[in-house]
């Protein structure tokens, strides 16, 4: 028995490699959009933009809060229970944080006169919010996942210290983190 | 991670194997039966939720059949049934195209690749590569009730006051984006994108599962190599689907917000009742690349399981090993690859530069190099085999036939010059719905005919079996050989009537043969479904482990195997699955290690 463990043990975990799956998954979706803007780019009626500073600034909130999941789960593993908590606190409230700035970020396209909605709205500034609002939502997924594993640290009745929810969870907000800097990438060469 | 710790993530892992039948968590009626996380019944629930939207589907063609054979006939019972919809005995048009399109989304979606691949990836996964499980069982349960909720939902459309979506079932903008262009564009649309929405995410998490667990939880031995055909057509399906409907989903996304929100993706001068719309700058073209980037391989996600469970099937009935193996995996592979690259010969007509026409063409017709080679060594299989003619054997030869009659035709609409004359006529129609339609189901029959007696522990019974297939063939050709011609002559498909032209009188009796064709077809499935139900319980019993003398892992476990498949320890796997009449024996199970004087295949 021991040694069939060990023998599956070199295995991937099959819930890492379900989430491996999944973000295949989802890159197919936004791979399918981007393909989409770029074939309506080279299209007539197409108005080119410039994405406004504070997406700049939420990139930099998601980067940073990439960081400190990192640390949170080092900590995790090293079993220092309460620096996990603070540096998940603090991812936490980056990714709310994120949130908060793209959407202030799609005001900011409808202030300027470049409507994404409604009459008089352009396809350009209609995919910046249909791209980068589907990032937001996925996002959103990830901030419910890390306050759902972040209560259970605070759970008295059973302690957890078995580290493949905590793993997979990071896991899954590098990858947010890392197509959101594609997707601003994508807006910033192919506007 | 151990199988163990999969299905029972609180118990030790070391107690799991003294324990008979791998279950002793106390299982209540809601978790045995509808909630439960057990592969085999999620199988179950699938097939027989697959079932009931097979008859719902089916049930439509027969009322369109109506409709189309006998198109001056006043049936006041249908009046009674469907009140305004078919007032005065008449299928209304808004009905007939509600009906066509439901008919498609229903068949093709709900029934064909979630009742197909939804059943058999579950049923045949974790007994046939070895595992307790699949790799999440928790996700597998969410696969089918998010597919539960999608039918709910598609449900509800056809209740609401305006009907289902009625665009056809490929729901091209603008038609479908704009509520004022057509009462099936309305609310029922909505529900249907929702509950595609929903029907996504239920394939993907079971998409997810299927992969998962063929890569990580095979038991000891089983290499890739030695996988039956059935897992292998079952992966390429699970990878093809897990990077297709994402892509399908986005083409939704953006359809729901040219919808509600304003927003011109797929809209641009578009003049409806008189007034002129505001959108513009949109592509409806863009919507056709999106849906066919997954629509085509849709097709191959409906019958590469098929051709898996046909080639498993017939090597057993056949006793002889499938004739090239390594053939066989190569051209699921080279068909899953191609499925990615020809999707725009679906619109060789909506504008294409012929060029691009013609390198699609090119890679279509490819396609038919991995589908001869697959037809061929199940020819090669049946040739000169030991055949014994069950019912699950004549389906899978039933299969062959169908697939041979609508590839072939395939070469035909593959080639842009032919497809432009027949685009949209009844020569496409007798096309897709003979080589994925009809074989799908054959497949799909010869599946439940020959798991039947590993899923209930009972036969079916085979002379409703027998009766079942040879009615069920002799229709399928009846219904749709002769639209080819129709098609040939130019009738196009989706009209709701045809009096009015001259050229096409001529149809009008064989149309009528066709309709009846198809209601009978359509009755000889109730047959199957009492055969089914009545077999689940008063079926000849079960009485030896392995039943069909078949080499696979699902066979080694017990006749009614509980949650964990094996008691005891799973076996470890010697041999590849397709050692009949090697060396004068019989069968030579997996299970069995190879001796040293065996001859070497």
């Amino acid at each position: 028995m021991i040694e069939m463990m060990s023998a599956q043990q070199k295995r991937i975990h099959p819930y890492k490699f379900n989430l491996w799956l999944g973000l295949a998954g989802i890159i197919m979706m936004f791979a399918g959009l981007t393909s989409a803007y770029i074939v309506k780019r080279s299209q007539p009626g197409w108005e080119s933009f410039t994405m406004p500073a504070v997406f700049t600034y939420s990139t930099l909130v998601i980067l940073v809060s990439s960081a400190t999941i990192q640390v949170g789960l080092r900590a995790f593993k090293a079993h220092q229970m309460n620096r996990y908590r603070l540096f998940f606190a603090i991812t936490i409230l980056l990714g709310i944080l994120f949130v908060v700035l793209q959407v202030s970020g799609f005001y900011q396209f409808e202030e300027k006169g470049m409507k994404m909605i409604g009459i008089g709205s352009n396809p350009a500034f209609s995919f910046v919010l249909a791209i980068a609002g589907l990032h937001v939502v996925h996002v959103l997924g990830g901030v419910v996942a890390l306050v759902i594993i972040f209560f259970k640290a605070f759970s008295t009745r059973k302690r957890s210290y078995d580290s493949i929810p905590v793993e997979i969870v990071s896991t899954y907000w590098h990858f947010v983190d890392i197509l959101w800097v594609y997707i601003f990438l994508f807006f910033h060469l192919l506007h | 991670m151990s199988n163990e710790a999969v299905i029972q993530p609180g118990v030790v892992v070391h107690e799991a194997h003294e324990h008979v039948g791998g279950h002793h968590h106390r299982e209540t009626f809601i978790t045995k039966y509808i909630f439960s996380q057990d592969h085999k019944m999620i199988a179950k629930q699938f097939l027989i939720t697959g079932m009931v939207w097979a008859f719902i589907g089916g049930l439509m063609s027969v009322l369109f059949r109506i409709q189309l054979g006998y198109p001056e006939a006043t049936l006041p019972w249908l009046e009674d049934i469907f009140g305004h919809w078919a007032r005065g005995g008449k299928i209304s048009p808004e009905f007939y195209y509600a009906l066509g399109t439901m008919h498609g989304t229903i068949l093709i979606f709900f029934v064909l690749t979630a009742g197909l691949s939804g059943t058999f990836a579950n049923f045949l996964i974790p007994f046939q590569v070895g595992a307790r499980d699949m790799a999440s069982p928790f996700m597998n349960m969410l696969s089918y009730w998010f597919f539960v909720l999608a039918s709910i939902v598609m449900m509800s459309s056809l209740f609401v006051q305006t009907g289902p979506a009625a665009g056809g079932w490929t729901v091209y903008p603008p038609l479908s984006a704009l509520g004022d262009a057509s009462i099936g564009s309305k609310t029922g649309m909505d529900l249907w994108l929702i509950s595609m929405a929903l029907f996504v995410v239920s394939q993907l998490l079971g998409g997810l599962n299927y992969v998962s667990t063929i890569l990580n939880m095979r038991t000891r031995g089983m290499t890739m190599t030695r996988l039956p055909l059935t897992i292998w057509g079952l992966f390429f399906t699970a990878i093809l689907g897990l990077l297709s409907f994402p892509v399908l989903l986005s083409g939704f996304i953006l359809l729901l917000f040219d919808r509600h929100l304003g927003t011109s993706f797929y809209l641009s001068d578009i003049v409806i009742a008189g007034k002129i719309l505001p959108n513009e700058g949109g592509s409806a073209i863009l919507y056709q690349h999106l849906f066919w980037f997954l629509g085509h391989p849709e097709v191959y996600i409906i019958i590469l399981p098929t051709m898996g469970i046909v080639s498993e099937v017939m090597s057993i009935n056949a006793r002889k090993p499938i004739f090239g193996y390594m053939a066989m995996v190569a051209s699921l592979f080279a068909i899953a690859v191609l499925s990615f690259l020809v999707w725009a010969h679906h619109m060789f007509v909506t504008g294409m530069n012929p060029f691009l026409g013609s390198v699609f063409v090119l890679l279509t017709l490819l396609i038919a190099v991995p589908s001869s080679i697959k037809v061929f060594n199940w020819l090669t299989t049946l040739w000169r085999g030991n055949i014994r003619f069950t019912v699950g054997m004549l389906f899978s030869i039933g299969f062959v036939s169908t697939f041979i009659s609508g590839g072939l035709t395939g070469i035909w609409v593959g080639n842009s010059t032919i497809d432009i004359h027949v685009h949209d006529t009844y020569f496409n129609i007798a096309h897709f719905h003979i080589v994925m339609g009809v074989s799908a189901f054959m497949g799909m029959f010869a599946g439940v005919y020959h798991w039947f007696p590993k899923m209930y522990g009972r036969y079916m019974n085979n002379t409703l079996g027998y009766i079942h297939f040879w009615i069920t063939l002799v229709c399928a050709y009846v219904i749709f050989w002769p639209m080819h011609y129709e098609g040939l002559a130019g009738m196009p498909r989706r009209y709701y009537s045809y009096e009015n032209w001259e050229s096409f009188k001529q149809f009008v009796e064989l149309n009528r043969v066709i309709s009846f064709a198809a209601i009978l077809s359509f009755l000889v499935q109730l047959l199957f479904i009492f055969n089914f139900f009545y077999s689940i319980f008063k079926g000849r019993k079960v009485t030896t482990k392995n039943p069909w003398n078949a080499n696979t892992l699902e066979w080694t476990t017990p006749i009614r195997p509980g949650h964990g498949n094996w008691p005891g320890e799973i076996p470890e796997v010697h041999r590849w699955p397709y050692d009949y009449g090697k060396d004068g024996v019989d069968f030579i199970p997996q299970t069995e290690p190879v001796t040293k004087d065996e001859s070497k295949h």
